[in-house]
């Protein structure tokens, strides 16, 4: 390795590196709203009184809380083709790094927001939805209109957060050998010997993409402050 | 289906226990169509679980309920459907924050009743009209008083076109001053013939406009009387230390 830093390497590798981080910003989305989503199920399920919805989901969330992410994506990335195999039929790897990674992230963070939302929920007085069932809406109107919506509202701020520790998390795929932007940004140190150049560039535009949003976070913030 | 002189809320015998607590014991009353009937009692005697109970926000084990002639504690009960005929108003209004009040007084309508929006406003703002409110009808009910957000709450209840209203404790809430505007709306809606069940201590709005004054003491029903009955000779000895203690200071 020479002593001088060689930036040029950088956008040598500009399509990689981007390939990479639209790997990523996918896998992010995917997760983020998958993990909202069920997240929201889980968080519902856990309140439920009915004790087949609430203890099973009790269970499944903190069984995934209590192992390691990385924990997770290796094991659903070998656990996922086994099981796709047993369904269809088929041997060999039937899904990709990708769509394993997929699958541990969505049921990791759907833990981790059913959490939050299970919190946001409990934030709203009971007399809310005593209100909307008094109306003669059911369960579903009763959460949908009424509940969720302040909830969420709510507890906006702590969502975004989990956001954006959720996209610095997706860096943990390079374990399974999916090519996000920290993975590109490897593979093209490893082959040029330019590690330290890439790795400060990859740290930069986290730092950037991390910075931007938690300052989003605290402006909403302000805003949400002023209009309750 | 009901009988002609049915009464429009029956409770017969309704017992509820929370673990080994016995919060309701043997309640029974009644409530005729366009009866008013004032349940009030010292705080803990079980009123607002009563009310509540009456349309099913509170189970109970044991007894029945009534309302129309339908039973609100019978599992094949349409609870949803029987509620959107029954008014209530809550102690802390219940307004929904992230709403204004036309989308308020819309929201059940529309969702529930499957008016159609324009319907649903019309009748919203005839309402919001009726308690002296409609110059407010794009706020939010944060920014309303508390005895504006009760009415804004009565006028929500009532856009459902409901058979009988129930009223939960609706100026335990408010500053002195703001409830004299809630109780006028109330004495209001009794003139006209409302069914209304309603837990209070105002006891100047049972005297003006109340058929009936049920009297509760630790979960259990103690007076059961005619207005008359009740202010004259109250006949029994908790009734008359509560009413000497609410009605004298």
């Amino acid at each position: 390795m020479s002593g001088e830093f060689d930036w040029a390497v950088i956008w040598k590798y500009r399509e990689a590196l981007w390939d990479g981080l639209v790997t990523s910003f996918k896998l992010f989305g995917i997760a983020l709203t998958g993990g909202v989503f069920f997240g929201t199920l889980l968080a519902l399920a856990r309140l439920s009184s009915l004790k087949v919805l609430s203890y099973p989901a009790a269970g499944f969330v903190n069984l995934i809380r209590s192992i390691p992410f990385i924990m997770a994506i290796f094991w659903f990335y070998f656990l996922t083709p086994m099981i796709v195999s047993k369904f269809t039929g088929q041997q060999g790897e039937a899904v990709g790094p990708f769509t394993s990674a997929v699958v541990a992230f969505i049921m990791v963070e759907s833990a981790y927001f059913s959490e939050i939302i299970r919190a946001g929920i409990q934030s709203i007085p009971r007399g809310q939805p005593w209100a909307a069932y008094a109306l003669g809406m059911n369960y579903w109107q009763s959460m949908g209109h009424i509940v969720l919506p302040q909830a969420f509202r709510n507890m906006l701020p702590v969502m975004l957060t989990q956001a954006v520790i959720l996209f610095q998390d997706t860096s943990l795929v390079y374990v399974v050998g999916l090519k996000d932007f920290l993975g590109a940004a490897s593979k093209g140190g490893q082959i040029t010997g330019r590690i330290v150049e890439l790795y400060i560039f990859v740290a930069v535009v986290f730092f950037l993409i991390c910075f931007l949003a938690s300052w989003g976070v605290k402006k909403l913030n302000a805003r949400l402050a002023v209009a309750r | 289906m009901t009988e002609p002189n049915s009464p429009m809320i029956d409770l017969r015998a309704v017992s509820k226990w929370y673990g080994a607590f016995q919060v309701l014991a043997d309640c029974s009353t009644k409530v005729g169509k366009g009866e008013v009937v004032v349940v009030c009692g010292p705080s803990g005697s079980g009123k607002s679980t009563l009310i509540k109970a009456v349309n099913g926000l509170e189970p109970f084990q044991k007894g029945e309920i009534f309302v129309n002639g339908i039973s609100v504690g019978d599992s094949k009960t349409d609870l949803p459907k029987l509620r959107s005929h029954i008014g209530m108003v809550f102690q802390n209004f219940e307004l929904f924050p992230h709403m204004s009040i036309t989308d308020n007084l819309t929201l059940g309508q529309v969702k529930v009743l499957r008016r159609s929006k324009d319907e649903a406003i019309q009748r919203g703002m005839k309402l919001l009209d009726r308690v002296g409110l409609i110059a407010q009808k794009d706020k939010y009910p944060g920014q309303l008083s508390g005895g504006q957000q009760q009415r804004v709450a009565i006028a929500r209840a009532l856009s459902m076109d409901p058979i009988a209203m129930l009223f939960d404790e609706p100026t335990s809430a408010l500053d002195p001053e703001m409830i004299n505007e809630v109780l006028d709306v109330m004495v209001d809606l009794a003139k006209d013939g409302m069914t209304m069940m309603v837990v209070t201590h105002e006891m100047g709005f049972a005297r003006k406009v109340a058929h009936r004054v049920v009297f509760m003491d630790r979960g259990a029903i103690v007076e059961d009387c005619t207005k008359d009955e009740f202010f004259g000779t109250a006949r029994s000895e908790r009734a008359q230390q509560f009413l000497s203690k609410i009605l004298h200071h």
